[in-house]
């Protein structure tokens, strides 16, 4: 039970960008290159209707490296109430990804997350400074290889080896 | 040790204007502990005197890593912290959660269970508004509204602990239904309070909607249009203000809100008093939705409140004793949990504020694999600077007050 209206902007990227179509539980994805996610915003809110951007997220698939990162749009068109979901596939090795502020500027605050969480950076972004985490953080939080920040647990055999780990306060 | 780094002026130059590096203008800052910044939101502002020339939200002061905590959490485990979110939808949060899931693991939910779920979400709802009425009011120097508004939230929270045992962090509604069903007396204490509040929305509409104070405090401030108000991703009553019908109860609706009869108030102008009528409308919508919630309630009395799919809710303690599926069920959930498949899905529903949209991944395990809370308070803190250049700081504090933010729900 699809509109034909969804059908068609599916249909107009995946012949322009060769966009790949992902349907889940009725959810429509589509999978471009980073590179395209301007135009194809562009074009799904010019032509398609799709005026609002529901958010930015960034899924990581560490220990992949090729295509380490998906960064996902999630859109909607509130004239027709469809949701279309884009997805720019990001390698693992300086993950960047063009910034579409230009066309939905709410994706200011939505990219500078992704990049505090994630370390994917927005070329051209305004202000791509950390958000959620304190200025001088390192790392970025949401990486799969980035540890949950447990205390390890000492035993008497490996008492030593993980105290001498422990970040104690320095004179 | 973390070596504290310099942030040079230069690096944050590009957020004030040029007035502002040659010392004409005064660049202020405000919270992260101040009272009208309805929690730990920190302002940087650029003054013109007593005039907002730029203001830079900077958020994160309450960032508890709830996203990257539930990715090492089971679902059900997971669930706990949703309430931790948005500490006034706590139903709302788990509501949002537990629909996701259900659409991932492709779960039915029973009618009952439904119809419950959207009693107390409408109920939260109300109580969200008071608080917000009654903390924005306060803050344009209505103290009366506040005390009032806090007195009636009390009968909301009294009926969530009367379910769920907690006056807040209730995790009531679970995965495939809800914990346990409503106790005796749950549908007299929602009439009690559907027959008292109607008054009580005419005596904060008394002391507010036709106050000459409250009226210049409010028209006329923080103006967006309905198309900038899209652009800046304002969802819920924010957009409604402007004249934009959205609500996801609509639009989208889930959890059978497509079988109620309501109106989503609207009003044209935009500015703080607009979103101000357009919630108090609501809390009108919302009892006409407890009203025929409850009349559906009492007509299945009796009915089943959890899914009877045994792959993901625990089967009843009475068929533990005496079945021996039944106790493998149980163990089974309780060890390790239920599975969600590979794949992803995103679910908006309508909280108090907006749009609150959950966006779920699962890779075949037991875990999620990624869970992205799209909060309308972020967004909305978004547009701020949009909403008050130009305005006092007085009526900034009002502008705060008519997007309604949560900053637990922001920083998550």
């Amino acid at each position: 039970m699809m509109s034909d209206k969804l059908k068609e902007a599916i249909q107009a990227l995946k012949d322009e960008f060769q966009a790949e179509e992902v349907v889940f539980r009725g959810e429509h994805t589509l999978l471009l290159k980073p590179t395209q996610i301007v135009d194809a915003c562009r074009k799904l809110r010019d032509e398609f209707d799709f005026n609002v951007l529901s958010g930015i997220t960034a899924v990581d698939y560490w220990p992949e490296e090729e295509i380490r990162f998906h960064v996902v749009y999630q859109l909607y068109s509130l004239a027709h109430n469809l949701t279309l979901r884009l997805r720019a596939l990001v390698p693992g090795t300086n993950p960047s990804v063009p910034t579409i502020e230009g066309v939905y500027p709410n994706a200011n605050w939505y990219e500078r997350e992704v990049w505090d969480m994630f370390g994917i950076r927005f070329e051209g972004h305004s202000d791509l400074r950390r958000i959620l985490m304190p200025y001088e953080w390192e790392g970025h939080p949401l990486r799969k290889d980035y540890p949950l920040g447990y205390e390890e647990v000492q035993f008497s055999f490996n008492a030593e080896e993980i105290d001498a780990k422990k970040p104690y306060a320095q004179e | 040790m973390v070596q504290l780094q310099e942030v040079t002026l230069d690096e944050l130059k590009h957020l004030v204007s040029d007035r502002a590096v040659s010392g004409e203008t005064m660049v202020l800052n405000m919270g992260p502990q101040h009272p009208s910044t309805h929690g730990v939101l920190r302002l940087m502002l650029e003054l013109d005197g007593e005039t907002v020339v730029n203001c830079v939200p900077d958020i994160g002061y309450l960032h508890t890593g709830v996203e990257k905590n539930m990715e090492s959490k089971r679902y059900l485990q997971a669930e706990v912290m949703t309430d931790r979110l948005d500490y006034l939808n706590t139903v709302g949060n788990n509501l949002a959660y537990c629909l996701a899931v259900e659409k991932l693991v492709d779960l039915d939910v029973p009618e009952r269970a439904q119809v419950i779920r959207v009693i107390l979400a409408e109920l939260q709802r109300i109580a969200s508004h008071l608080v917000w009425l009654g903390t924005s009011a306060l803050d344009l120097a209505a103290m009366s509204v506040f005390l009032y508004c806090f007195r009636e939230r009390e009968m909301i929270l009294e009926i969530l602990e009367m379910v769920s045992g907690q006056r807040m962090m209730t995790t009531y509604i679970r995965p495939g239904g809800l914990w346990r069903d409503v106790p005796e007396g749950f549908i007299e204490a929602v009439e009690e309070f559907v027959d008292y509040f109607p008054a009580r929305i005419d005596q904060y509409e008394g002391l507010l909607t036709h106050n000459p104070i409250f009226i210049d405090r409010t028209k006329g401030i923080g103006v967006i249009s309905a198309e900038d108000a899209i652009a800046y991703g304002l969802t819920g009553p924010s957009v409604r203000g402007s004249g934009v019908p959205y609500d996801n109860r609509k639009l989208r609706p889930y959890s059978g809100y497509e079988e109620y009869e309501f109106d989503v108030p609207t009003a044209e102008d935009g500015d703080v008093y607009a979103r101000y009528l357009v919630r108090v409308q609501e809390f009108r919508q919302s009892l006409r939705i407890i009203r025929q919630g409850l009349k559906r309630l009492k007509d299945l009395e009796g009915a089943p409140v959890r899914s009877s799919n045994r792959k993901f809710v625990p089967p009843p303690r009475s068929e533990i004793g005496t079945s021996m599926e039944a106790l493998i069920h149980h163990f089974k959930l309780w060890t390790e949990g239920f599975s969600a498949p590979k794949g992803y899905v995103y679910v908006p529903v309508e909280s108090p504020r907006g749009e609150l949209g959950v966006y779920l991944e699962g890779d075949g395990g037991n875990k999620p694999y990624r869970v992205y809370w799209r909060t309308p308070s972020f967004a909305h803190l978004q547009a701020l600077p949009k909403l008050s250049k130009g305005h006092l700081i007085a009526d900034l504090v009002a502008i705060i007050g008519s997007v309604d933010i949560v900053l637990g729900d922001a920083d998550r």
